[in-house]
């Protein structure tokens, strides 16, 4: 359809072009983000996203505190999943200074990178259907985070930003009773909630047309762009981080990667991108009950770090899989207690710079749609 | 393909472009190149049938306080390696040419690099300020970077919290 509209003869059907903001206070653009709309009635000629309203400078930040000291700051790069990002950091400083994590805290990080996994992609795909006017799926999926948060209450006592992982392992061990709260858990997303969930609003007929066929992104256009996680593989591309580049303790875990297929229009399209999400949930039950499984009973949780902490100059780049996409830190260590350079690089802003590409011709609706299955997060485009 | 024989394959293709090859930390491979020949070793690394460099995860800039510096990591699916390449720039001129039209997604790292280190991209199609205001002064990641007092007539520092309360205290006292 799209192609259709734009190679439609201007000259007959235009009128004049309007210029419209959207933004910076917009319940659909998750965050503070502003578009300007470029638009021919309902058409739209354009879209350009400006960013930088939460830019809070987190990179020269990272410059004037110790080491450890950043990661709390990691947490506010995506509070939506903190954890992963808490992780990629930690992955990263401990390559580059070659610090062995003890085994039990490798599971206990892979447990809580995917119940954050479980939570992401539960806003995700709950926000995208807000956006879209279905008020209460999101409701039904806040209701699951909120189960969620409480496990994450009972690992470390926060429920937002959770700050778990440390250099060089994690903050607390399993209290009594998790495991237990935590398979339930996993138990009823697979069997009851996605099933329920499917019936409200992912077969809805409204849905699949506002989805289908709407911002298609083939694989060679998501590879030109940058485009990385559930964004990709809605294109069709089987690439995972956690399974072609293992981090933690990835590679001892049995799960499928799930890619878009068209399932109700064509490859790349805004409903593979939501359906690869629903998907995704269900293999990070698969993963978060394995390690469950095959987590040591005992053992430390924390290597104890030199005092004072220092990392030996070098450049290190870790990318590690978030649920936007590949999280990766660039580290410049010059030998002293501080990071001499901490570039973060996120799913967001990668997926942000295709929006003004693939907005050209679309209707103003379903630009809506498209921001919303892409799951941008605004701070952690501006970090 | 291992580390060690990509290294030793991209040091004889790439004899006369490069200025080193180095091994780095976790299975990456750092290609030191000279700011003009940056373009041509990127084109040789993407489009070569044997490597296929075709993704491009990151893209950074550098102030090494004599020298600036950009950084572009690559990926290749075929042979599932890293690559890095950097090229050292004058810190009193920083100017590199632009990789967006090989990698069309750089384009926003590029523009934030600007905005926040200045360095220039020739070539560059949309070279604006992206995260930090179109006024904005300076630019902020470089190492002799000074905060500014205010930004259009906002102050930009605040008194200390706990002294402000101390001072009330000893007023209502």
């Amino acid at each position: 359809m799209q192609r259709a509209l734009r190679g439609m003869p201007m000259s007959k059907y235009s009128s004049q072009e309007m210029v419209l903001n959207m933004g910076p206070q917009h319940p659909s653009t998750h965050g503070v983000l502003r578009f300007v709309l470029q638009t021919d009635g309902e058409m739209m000629v354009k879209a350009v996203p400006d960013v930088g309203f939460l830019h809070r400078g987190i990179e020269k930040i990272a410059e004037r505190v110790p080491w450890q000291a950043f990661m709390p700051y990691t947490d506010r790069i995506d509070y939506v999943a903190s954890v992963n990002c808490n992780l990629g950091y930690a992955a990263a400083v401990e390559r580059l200074a070659g610090i062995a994590v003890p085994e039990k805290a490798e599971y206990l990080r892979v447990i809580a990178a995917e119940l954050s996994r479980i939570g992401s992609h539960f806003i995700g795909f709950g926000a995208l259907l807000l956006d879209l006017g279905a008020v209460t799926p999101f409701v039904h999926a806040l209701r699951e985070r909120e189960t969620f948060n409480d496990l994450m209450e009972m690992l470390c006592g926060a429920r937002l930003t959770h700050n778990y992982v440390r250099i060089g392992g994690v903050s607390h061990d399993l209290p009594p009773g998790f495991r237990e709260k935590c398979l339930g858990f996993v138990d009823h997303l697979e069997h009851e909630f996605l099933e329920e969930f499917n019936d409200l609003i992912s077969f809805n007929t409204i849905l699949i047309n506002r989805l289908a066929n709407v911002g298609v992104i083939d694989p060679e256009t998501a590879n030109k762009y940058t485009l990385t996680g559930p964004n990709l593989r809605g294109s069709g591309v089987p690439f995972d981080l956690r399974r072609d580049e293992p981090y933690s303790v990835y590679d001892r875990f049995r799960f499928d990667i799930p890619v878009g297929t068209g399932k109700f229009g064509v490859p790349g399209d805004c409903y593979d991108r939501y359906w690869v999400r629903i998907l995704e949930v269900t293999e990070s039950c698969r993963i978060i009950r394995q390690a469950l499984e095959q987590m040591p009973g005992d053992g430390g949780i924390r290597t104890s770090l030199p005092r004072p902490f220092t990392v030996p100059a070098g450049e290190i780049y870790v990318r590690t899989e978030s649920p936007r996409g590949e999280l990766g830190y660039y580290l410049i260590s010059d030998g002293g207690k501080n990071p001499f350079r901490v570039k973060v690089r996120t799913g967001s802003f990668s997926a942000m710079t295709i929006v003004e590409t693939i907005s050209q011709g679309v209707m103003v609706a379903d630009l809506v749609a498209i921001i919303g299955s892409l799951d941008v997060v605004a701070p952690e485009i501006d970090r | 393909m291992d580390q060690a024989k990509l290294s030793e394959m991209l040091r004889q293709r790439l004899s006369d472009a490069v200025v080193s090859v180095e091994d780095m930390k976790n299975d990456d491979t750092l290609v030191v190149v000279d700011k003009d020949s940056l373009v041509s070793v990127a084109e040789f690394l993407k489009n070569d049938r044997d490597l296929g460099f075709t993704t491009l995860m990151n893209h950074l800039g550098v102030d090494y306080r004599d020298r600036m510096a950009v950084i572009y990591n690559l990926y290749s699916a075929r042979l599932r390696k890293k690559v890095t390449i950097k090229a050292y720039l004058d810190r009193e001129k920083p100017e590199a040419p632009t990789l967006e039209p090989l990698f069309p997604g750089v384009s926003w790292y590029e523009r934030e690099t600007y905005d926040l280190f200045g360095i220039r991209f020739i070539g560059h199609g949309n070279l604006k300020r992206l995260l930090l205001p179109e006024d904005w002064e300076g630019f902020p990641l470089r190492k002799d970077y000074v905060y500014p007092e205010s930004y259009n007539g906002i102050e930009t520092k605040r008194s200390d919290l706990l002294d402000a309360a101390g001072a009330a205290g000893d007023a209502h006292v």
